[in-house]
This record gives C-alpha cells, sequence and structure tokens, in this order.
C-alpha cells in the first residue's frame, strides 16, 4: 500500500514537473507549480517528512505562485505600455 | 567560446558527476529500511533534550548554528529585495481602483483569515512537539494576512498590516536568534548551547531554548515574508513606471492590465 502511494506521488510530480517546463506562459506556469508543489507535499508527506512537506506547501504552493503572478502582472503590463507607445510612434511617424 | 565547445564541455561535467553521484549513491543505507545511522542519534540527541519533534531538535539545537545561517540568508533576501522594489523618486504611486470581489470569495476570506492565523501560531507554538515550527508557522501566518488582499483590496490590507511596525520586527526577531546563542555564551555555555532548563517531555514548554528560538524565526520568518510580499505587492498595483505615464494618462486613468485593447487614439 505505502509502496503505491510512493509510486502514485512520484509519478504525479514527475509529470506535473514536466508540464511546468513545458509551458510557455509564466503565469500558467505558476498554477502548474502550485499543482507541483501539492504533489511535493503528498510526496514528503508519505516519505514521512511532514516538516518539510509543510514548508513545501507553505512556500511552493501559496508564495512562489504568488510572486511569480505579481511579477508576470508588474512587467505584462510595462511591455504592454511599450507595444502602445510603439504603435503610437510607428502612427505619428 | 563557441556554442559547441560549451555543450561539449557541459556534458563532460555532467558525465563526471553523473558517474561520482551515482558512485557515492550505491554507499547511501536502502531506500525506505528500518535504521538509520544518523536517525539514530539524532533520536537519542533529542530524546536527551526532551524535545518530541526530532527534526525540530536537529535544527534548533544540535544544529541551531545552520538555522541561524539559513534565518540569516531569508533577512538578507528580504533586506535585497525591499532595496531593489523601493519607489524609485520617478516612480508614480496611484490609487488602485477597488475590485469587485464575489460574496463568497469575501466570506471565504473573512472565514479562513482567523482560522489561518490560528493555525500559523499552532504550527510555531508546536515545533517542538510535532512536525512545523517557526519556519512552516511563519510562512503560514505570512500568507494569511494576504487572505485579506484576495477577499478586499490592497486598501484593507494595507490597514491590516503596518509595514513600519513589520520592518522592526522583522529585525529583532533576526537579532534575538543570536541574542539568545549569546546569552548561552554568557551564561557560561558555548554559542547557541541549549542551556534552559528542558522541562517534561511532549509538554510545550519542553526542549529549553527550542521553543525560543522557533518564536524567533517564526516572528522574523512572518514579518519578513509580509513585508516581501508587500513591496511585490506595491510594484504590481501601486506603482507607476515613469516610462509608462509618457502619454495619454487621461484616457485611461488606472487599471488598465495588459489584456485591454489599445485604444488607437
Amino acid at each position: 500500500m505505502n509502496d503505491w502511494l510512493i509510486g502514485a506521488a512520484l509519478a504525479f510530480v514527475v509529470v506535473a514537473a514536466t508540464v511546468a517546463v513545458l509551458t510557455r506562459d509564466p503565469a500558467r506556469q505558476a498554477v502548474v507549480l502550485a499543482a507541483l508543489g501539492l504533489g511535493l507535499a503528498v510526496l514528503f508527506t508519505v516519505l514521512q517528512a511532514p516538516d518539510v512537506a509543510l514548508s513545501q506547501l507553505a512556500v511552493g504552493t501559496a508564495l512562489t505562485p504568488l510572486l511569480i503572478l505579481l511579477t508576470v502582472r508588474k512587467v505584462g503590463r510595462r511591455t504592454a505600455d511599450d507595444d502602445r507607445h510603439e504603435e503610437q510612434d510607428e502612427e505619428q511617424r | 567560446m563557441t556554442v559547441r565547445a560549451r555543450l561539449v564541455m557541459a556534458l563532460a561535467a555532467a558525465a563526471v558527476i553523473a558517474a561520482f553521484f551515482a558512485a557515492a549513491c550505491t554507499q547511501l543505507p536502502p531506500f525506505g529500511s528500518d535504521l538509520h545511522p544518523y536517525g539514530e542519534r539524532a533520536v537519542a540527541a533529542a530524546l536527551a533534550h526532551r524535545t518530541a519533534n526530532v527534526v525540530s531538535s536537529v535544527n534548533f539545537d544540535i544544529r541551531a548554528f545552520d538555522t541561524l545561517g539559513e534565518e540569516s540568508i531569508l533577512f538578507g533576501t528580504v533586506l535585497g529585495a525591499t532595496l531593489l522594489l523601493r519607489r524609485a523618486p520617478d516612480e508614480r504611486r496611484r490609487r488602485p481602483r477597488p475590485g469587485r470581489v464575489l460574496p463568497t470569495t469575501r466570506l471565504f476570506g473573512t472565514l479562513l483569515l482567523p482560522i489561518t492565523v490560528v493555525v500559523g501560531v499552532y504550527i510555531v507554538a508546536h515545533g517542538q512537539l510535532s512536525p512545523g515550527g517557526g519556519f512552516q508557522g511563519g510562512v503560514v501566518l505570512a500568507t494569511a494576512l494576504h487572505l485579506a488582499y484576495v477577499a478586499a483590496d490592497h486598501r484593507v490590507l494595507r490597514r491590516l498590516r503596518p509595514l513600519d511596525v513589520l520592518d522592526v520586527t522583522d529585525c529583532t526577531a533576526a537579532a534575538s536568534f543570536t541574542l539568545v546563542g549569546l546569552a548561552a555564551l554568557a551564561a557560561g555555555g558555548a554559542f547557541l548551547q541549549n542551556m534552559l532548563p528542558l522541562g517534561t517531555f511532549n509538554q510545550i514548554t519542553s526542549g529549553g531554548t527550542v521553543p525560543l528560538l522557533n518564536a524567533a524565526v517564526g516572528i522574523e520568518v512572518a514579518s519578513g515574508l509580509s513585508v516581501l510580499v508587500a513591496h511585490f505587492l506595491d510594484q504590481a498595483v501601486e506603482l507607476e513606471d515613469p516610462d509608462a505615464d509618457r502619454s495619454d494618462k487621461e484616457h485611461r486613468p488606472w487599471g488598465s492590465g495588459p489584456t485591454s485593447p489599445p485604444d488607437g487614439s
């Protein structure tokens, strides 16, 4: 039973990590990263490391995706503004 | 250096590391076995110091000096991020328009905020007894505060989280870890040696300095991460780039995200 749990958690982590690498859009990647963090937390729990699982849950599932999303929002707004300015500059010419 | 040469060097280095890593792994104790040389010694040392959570005993008693380093890394990270993300003289602060929040989301946040705060304090306070501790509980506390942003908006969060106080709390808590170590030195022991009365096994007051250091780290992590997220939020929500408001600010006062179509004026 325990081996099956470890195997399932490990398989989920491998799949989620691969999906995270293959996702190109950073905002979607943050969500996949949160799912990966959840999978890692489950893996640590079935491997009897609840302390690490708690850290992983709090940092990997909540905090890191939040910081990534905030950064994406900031950077995305700036590039959107830049695109607009370029368009306007072209129009003015 | 050409791309090809770099690739060859990287592959050669990877092969060497893979070979030594595989050779080292064969010497490890087998996976999932009952016997573990380090585990046995750590459990014995933790029981001798009447700390029920062996991981906390390792982190805050046996290897407390390592944890001082980790805590300082986090402190330095928060300090560096604060310095980088501070408001530049040419950045403008704008008042974000309060967003519409679904009533269910508001209910969810309002109910969960106090519960999460209690869970965070519990995890910090019971670090010496059950899984968890200062770091885990501190992160839970920091995320709990930000449920206010999910449930309401940035203004409510700012009222809930006095940033000046958190800055001072962060520094004080980070320094108090070192002060606990120096107190042991002054009492005639080694730096960070567990000199306090150890208490009764499996009671909340057991473990000597472990609960104290847990509390210091918990407060430091909670306030440090709140400050960190606060600066990220400020940058993402409130601060305007100088070159972003070069032109027609009047046409779209605030809140037009990257998805808003250009109005072509």
